[in-house]
């Protein structure tokens, strides 16, 4: 089980602008993010012998092709949605672990406001073929009854744990709110200077029930990167390594049907999770921080108790203001997370956990930051969790 | 009737490939069938395969009773897809049947503050074109 333990670390990482209307393609902007984790690592394209290419957009080719990578030795692809670059470390560490490659790149990043903004009925919404095992799902049996969009999905499993636990809105809106309030600490983050109140929240309109507006990640154009590397690499490297501690996926059963699972709150990282925290040898007290995937606030709350945090239906009493705010038991989404800092399909948490790991994120920095984990969620609830270390 | 729609039915269709052709295909009659086994009698839908109880690949169409219990729901007020904007609000809801198996619907006769976990429900079939009938649900008293 701790085959993976700091056999990868990370050295680079890297991000677009975030805008609305970026007028970039997707493979630009993730270019973008790539050169400046190549940077941050100083490293040269070239160095990159390994790519795990992202779930859209582009090719793990087009990428070499671009950064002059003659010799490609290894590239992948993980296809679970928002869970893929969590996932992704795990193949990068996989490969750098049994010498596959030496420094893997990690890609990801979309026009999620520009092109596929689900809010404007653009291709994210369309149920126009979305990608992997769902397309069949959802043409067949959703789409008719108008269910083709991850905020009505999700909100069948919110709804249930509501009515089944008394689950209350505030505890949805503590996650929005606490979000906002990092973001004000963050220069890149989209919605600096905008806060967010728990009146505001209970006021903004209805989506999808049980999920209003400000229960919605935001719609941004934007991409990030990651590199991964040996320790043995890493010495000689601009910035301190962050250690791949613990990395495990997980897939809900069955992925590819949410109606039909056993018991729904059952998710890919309820697999994945005693196995990453297990590999890395950390109890969740360790952890100094956490970023977990945050699509939606009650899927940051199905994936805590789904990671041990509390039992099923107290998560009401864990989440509090106090606890998951910076100063707090543990911070949570200190960056301020796809609600606040941008939707980039949670590499964006990947990249703060390495920035709060080697103690540079000034005025939201975590004191003293040892350990955090950083989630991933994607398409029915496809799960990853990587425990990283400095 | 389909609910919120005159003359024309503009909602989108199922998209049938493989099982769906075949389980619309019952629907049309008036009947709701979904897979069980013929080797370990398990239940199951979506449909599939193989029968993931034993790994047989033997299964008929198994009628239900069309009674079942509401699972669970969300209420659009905002719709990702045009077309269903005249109905909002509605409710795509989350079916379990008496034989197990839990199917996407909706529960055409009760308002979205009404509904309730465990609402006893029975199945309704709605002819929206001369070729396709979906499955939706009312409330059983
Ligand atoms: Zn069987």
């Amino acid at each position: 089980m701790d085959s993976l333990k700091d056999k990868g670390c990370i050295v680079g990482v890297g991000e677009s602008a975030f805008t609305r209307g970026s007028g970039k393609t997707e493979l630009r902007l993730m270019l973008e993010a790539s050169a400046k984790a190549l940077d941050d690592a100083g490293l040269k394209p070239h160095d990159i012998d390994g790519i795990v290419g992202p779930p859209l957009g582009a090719s793990a080719e087009h990428f070499a092709a671009n950064l002059g990578i003659e010799d490609l030795r290894y590239s992948t692809y993980v296809e679970m949605g928002g869970a893929s670059p969590v996932v992704a470390l795990q193949s990068a560490a996989m490969a750098i672990a049994f010498g596959v490659a030496n420094c893997v790149l990690v890609p990801c990043g979309w026009n999620g406001y520009s092109v596929m903004r689900v809010s404007a009925g653009g291709q994210g919404g369309s149920g126009a073929t979305p990608p992997g095992p769902l397309a069949g799902t959802i043409g067949a049996y959703y789409l008719p009854y108008g269910a083709v969009a991850p905020v009505q999905w999700y909100a069948w499993l919110a709804t249930r744990h509501m009515k089944l636990y008394g689950t209350p809105f505030e505890t949805m809106g503590t996650i929005a709110v606490t979000a906002r309030k990092h973001a004000q600490l963050n220069p890149q983050a989209y919605m600096r200077g905008r806060p967010l109140t728990m009146d505001d929240y209970l006021k903004s309109r209805w989506v999808s029930y049980p999920f209003r507006l400000f229960d919605c990640c935001l719609e941004t154009d934007a991409a990030g990167a990651v590199i991964v590397t040996s320790p043995e690499r890493a010495r000689d490297l601009r910035r301190p390594p962050v250690y791949i501690s613990g990395v495990a996926e997980g897939h809900p059963y069955p992925a590819d049907d949410i109606p039909a699972r056993p018991d729904p709150f059952v998710i890919g990282l309820t697999f994945a999770a005693p196995k990453a925290l297990r590999m890395a040898g950390v109890t969740l007290k360790d952890l100094d921080f956490a970023e977990i995937y945050d699509c939606f606030t009650y899927v940051v709350m199905l994936q805590m108790e789904a990671l041990g945090f509390c039992k099923r239906g107290e998560i009401k009493d864990f989440i509090t203001p106090e606890r998951i705010g910076l100063g707090g038991e543990l911070p949570m989404n200190t960056h301020g997370g796809l609600h606040s800092e941008a939707h980039v399909w949670g590499i964006n948490h990947i990249v703060e956990a390495t920035r709060q790991l080697r103690h540079e994120c000034g005025e939201r920095q975590v004191k003293d930051a040892e350990v955090g984990l950083v989630t991933g969620w994607g398409d029915f609830g496809d799960g990853g969790l990587a425990i990283l270390r400095r | 009737m389909a609910a919120g729609t005159q003359g024309e039915y503009k909602l989108p269709l199922p998209r049938m490939r493989g099982s769906a052709v075949e389980f619309y295909k019952f629907c049309k009659a008036h009947e709701l069938r979904f897979q069980r086994c013929t080797d370990c009698a398990a239940w199951r839908h979506i449909p599939r395969d193989m029968c993931a109880k034993c790994g047989s690949f033997n299964f008929e169409w198994a009628r239900s009773s069309g009674k079942g219990t509401l699972f669970s729901w969300t209420t659009v007020s905002q719709p990702a897809l045009p077309q269903f904007a005249p109905l909002v609000p509605f409710s795509p809801a989350v079916i379990e049947l008496e034989e197990g198996v839990r199917m996407l619907s909706w529960v055409v006769d009760v308002k979205p503050d009404e509904l309730a976990l465990g609402m006893p429900v029975e199945v309704v079939f709605d002819d929206v074109t001369p070729e396709v009938t979906l499955p939706k649900f009312r409330r059983r008293r």
